[in-house]
C-alpha cells in the first residue's frame, strides 16, 4: 500500500509518499507562498525521488485544516481530483493532529496551534498514547490569551507546537511549565500526515473524494456580517 | 482529441468533455446562485468552499455523461483568470492534478478568450474578422477578432459592466439577484419607450458608461414613486441595448468585419439578442447569437478554447497558478 499525503493547510506546502516502509520521498518548502504554483511540481518531484509512479498511489490522504483557508483548498482540490482519476479512496487529517504526531514522544500536554490570523488562533490539546496522540479538546479558534488561561488553568507541564504558538510567543512563552518548541515544529508535516494515514487505511477508514470536506472552523466573512462584494 | 474543461472562476462550477473544439460531449454546469442571492452578489469565500464541495462530482458527471468513465480525456484546460482568486485557484489545482495522474497536458485557459470562443463552438466555420460584443456581470467589451489568437480590444466600460447594471438596477427595483434574468423577464410586459432614460454615448469611443444609467434609473423611480415596475425595467434595458448595439455596428462597419458576435452572461438577454440580430441582418453581416447555455459561464467554451490554445502554444507549465487580473493577449 503506498499512499500520497498532501499538506497546504499553512504557509508550508508539502508532500511525501509512503506505507509500510515508512516515508520515502518528501519534500516542504516554506517559502513559497504560492501553493497552487508549488503543489503539482513538487508532487511530480516527490514521487520521482521515491520511484514510483502515481498509478501505484492506493491511499491519497490530504491535511484538512484548519488553517489558511486559500492555501487549503489548492491542497483538498488537487488531493480529490488526483483520488477521483486514481480511483482509490481518501483519508483526511486535521493540521492540529498532525502538529501533534510530530512530538508524540513527548509526555507533556500538547498543545497544537495554528495562525488563524485576525489576532486569533486554531488549537486543541492531545496527549500521548502508546503509538501516537490523542485529542482531548475539540479543535477550537479564539484569542491567544483565552488559550493561555485554559492551559494555565490546567496546570499540567505542556509543549506547545505549531506555527500559532511562535506568532504569539510573548503571550505563552512566560506562562509556568508551559514551553514553545522551535520553529522546526511549526508546520503540520505530509511526513507525519503518511504515517497517521497509514494506520487509518490498516483500519479502512476511507472517505470518498467527493465526502471530503475542509475543516473551516470559521464561517465565511459574509455569514457573519453580511459583506458583499458586488458584481462577478 | 477529448479535452475536459473546467471552469471555476465565480460562481459556477463547471466540467465539460469537448472534442476538437467542437463537438461537446458533455457539459455541466452547477450554479451556486442559491447560495449568493440573500447576499445580493457573489460572496467570494461563499464561492471558493462551494467549488471545493462541487468539482468533484461536477467532473465525475461530465466523464460520465461523455462516455469516459473507463478511459480518459487527451488533455485538461482550466480558467486560470480574470476572476475570484480563491474559486480559480480550485479549478487550476484540480485541472493539474488531473493532468498529473492522467500524464496529458495541462492547458491554461483566459476566461475571456473562453467566452470569444464559444460562438465558434456552436458554428466552426464562423468567418473571421468578427467583432465580438462580450457583455457580462464582470466585463462590457468590443473586441475585434482578427484571426485565431489575434484580438484588438476597441472599447471597454469605464465604470459598471453591463450586467453589474442589470444586478444594481434589479436590486433597487426589488427585483431580486441575479438581476439580468429578473429585469428581462418584467420588461417584457414594460413599455421599452415610456421613459427615456439617457444613452452615454461617449462621443465616437468605443468605451462605454452605465453608472450614469443606474442613477437616471433611481432619480426617476424617487420622483415618481407609481411608476410602473415593468415600464422601468423595459425603458432600462432599452437603454443600455441601444448603446452596446450602436456602438458594435459602428465597430463592425469601421473594420470590415464580417460577423456580429455576442458573448457573455448578458448575451442572453433577449432585447440584446432581437436587437444584434435586427442590425446585423440590416447590415448584412454575418449574426452569431451563442445559445443562452454558451453565453452564461460553462465549461465547453473553456474546454473550446484550451484545443486551440493547445494547436498554438502547446501546453502550459505544471506551475501554472491563478492571476485574477489576467487580460486578453492583445495584438500590437
Ligand atoms: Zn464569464
Amino acid at each position: 500500500m503506498l499512499i500520497l499525503g498532501i499538506d497546504t493547510a499553512t504557509a508550508q506546502v508539502s508532500c511525501a509518499v509512503g506505507g509500510h516502509e515508512g516515508v520515502l520521498a518528501s519534500t516542504h518548502s516554506i517559502r513559497a507562498r504560492q501553493h497552487a504554483e508549488t503543489l503539482t511540481p513538487a508532487i511530480e518531484f516527490t514521487c520521482r525521488q521515491a520511484r514510483i509512479d502515481l498509478n501505484e498511489i492506493s491511499v491519497v490522504a490530504v491535511d484538512l485544516g484548519p488553517g489558511l483557508f486559500t492555501g487549503l483548498r489548492v491542497g483538498v482540490a488537487a488531493a480529490k481530483a488526483m483520488a477521483h482519476a486514481l480511483r482509490v479512496p481518501m483519508i483526511g487529517a486535521s493540521s492540529l493532529d498532525l502538529l501533534a504526531f510530530a512530538v508524540r514522544f513527548s509526555p507533556k500536554l500538547i498543545a497544537a496551534v495554528v495562525d488563524a490570523r485576525r489576532s486569533e488562533v486554531f488549537s486543541a490539546l492531545y496527549r500521548q498514547v502508546p503509538g501516537g496522540v490523542q485529542r482531548v479538546s475539540e479543535p477550537q479558534v479564539g484569542s491567544p490569551e483565552d488559550l493561555a488561561s485554559e492551559i494555565l488553568a490546567i496546570g499540567e507541564e505542556c509543549l506547545m507546537v505549531g506555527d500559532g504558538s511562535l506568532r504569539y510567543r510573548e503571550v505563552f512563552d512566560g506562562l509556568a511549565k508551559v514551553e514553545v518548541t522551535e520553529a522546526g515544529w511549526a508546520y503540520p508535516s505530509a511526513a507525519s500526515l503518511v504515517m497517521l494515514a497509514h494506520a487509518q487505511a490498516l483500519r479502512e477508514q476511507w472517505v470518498k473524494p467527493w465526502d471530503l470536506q475542509p475543516l473551516y472552523l470559521r464561517k465565511p466573512d459574509a455569514e457573519s456580517n453580511w459583506t458583499v462584494r458586488e458584481g462577478r | 482529441m477529448r479535452i475536459l474543461g473546467i471552469e471555476t472562476s465565480c460562481d459556477e462550477t463547471a466540467a465539460a468533455v469537448v472534442t476538437d473544439a467542437r463537438d461537446v460531449l458533455s457539459s455541466v454546469v452547477s450554479s451556486q446562485v442559491d447560495l449568493h442571492a440573500r447576499y445580493g452578489g457573489v460572496v467570494p469565500e461563499i464561492a471558493s468552499r462551494a467549488h471545493v464541495e462541487l468539482l468533484t462530482p461536477v467532473v465525475a458527471q461530465a466523464l460520465v455523461e461523455a462516455g469516459l468513465d473507463d478511459d480518459h480525456v487527451d488533455a485538461v484546460g482550466a480558467t486560470v483568470g480574470p476572476g475570484l482568486v480563491g474559486a480559480l485557484l480550485v479549478g487550476v489545482s484540480a485541472a493539474k492534478a488531473l493532468s498529473l495522474v492522467w500524464d496529458v497536458p495541462f492547458v491554461a485557459v483566459n476566461h475571456l478568450e473562453a467566452h470569444l470562443y464559444a460562438a465558434f463552438l456552436e458554428e466552426p466555420e464562423l468567418e473571421l474578422p468578427v467583432v465580438v460584443l462580450l457583455v457580462s456581470g464582470g466585463h462590457t467589451m468590443l473586441v475585434l477578432m482578427e484571426d485565431h489568437g489575434r484580438y484588438r480590444l476597441l472599447g471597454s466600460t469605464i465604470d459598471d459592466a453591463a450586467g453589474e447594471a442589470f444586478d444594481k438596477v434589479a436590486r433597487y427595483l426589488g427585483l431580486g439577484y441575479p438581476g439580468g434574468p429578473a429585469i428581462d423577464h418584467l420588461a417584457m410586459s414594460g413599455d421599452p419607450e415610456a421613459i427615456a432614460f439617457p444613452r452615454a454615448m461617449l462621443d465616437d469611443e468605443y468605451r462605454f458608461s452605465f453608472s450614469g444609467l443606474k442613477t437616471a434609473v433611481v432619480n426617476h423611480v424617487r420622483r415618481n414613486p407609481d411608476v410602473s415596475t415593468a415600464d422601468v425595467a423595459a425603458s432600462f434595458q432599452q437603454a443600455v441595448v441601444d448603446v452596446l448595439v450602436l456602438k458594435t455596428r459602428r465597430a463592425v462597419a469601421e473594420h470590415g468585419a464580417k460577423g456580429l458576435v455576442l458573448a457573455g452572461g448578458v448575451a442572453a438577454n433577449s432585447q440584446l439578442r432581437e436587437a444584434a440580430l435586427d442590425a446585423a441582418m440590416a447590415d448584412g453581416v454575418h449574426p452569431f447569437l451563442p445559445s443562452r447555455s454558451m453565453c452564461t459561464d460553462n465549461a465547453a467554451m473553456v474546454a473550446a478554447a484550451a484545443w486551440w490554445n493547445l494547436q498554438r502554444y502547446g501546453p502550459s507549465p505544471l506551475d501554472t497558478g491563478a492571476d485574477p487580473n489576467l487580460r486578453l493577449t492583445l495584438v500590437d
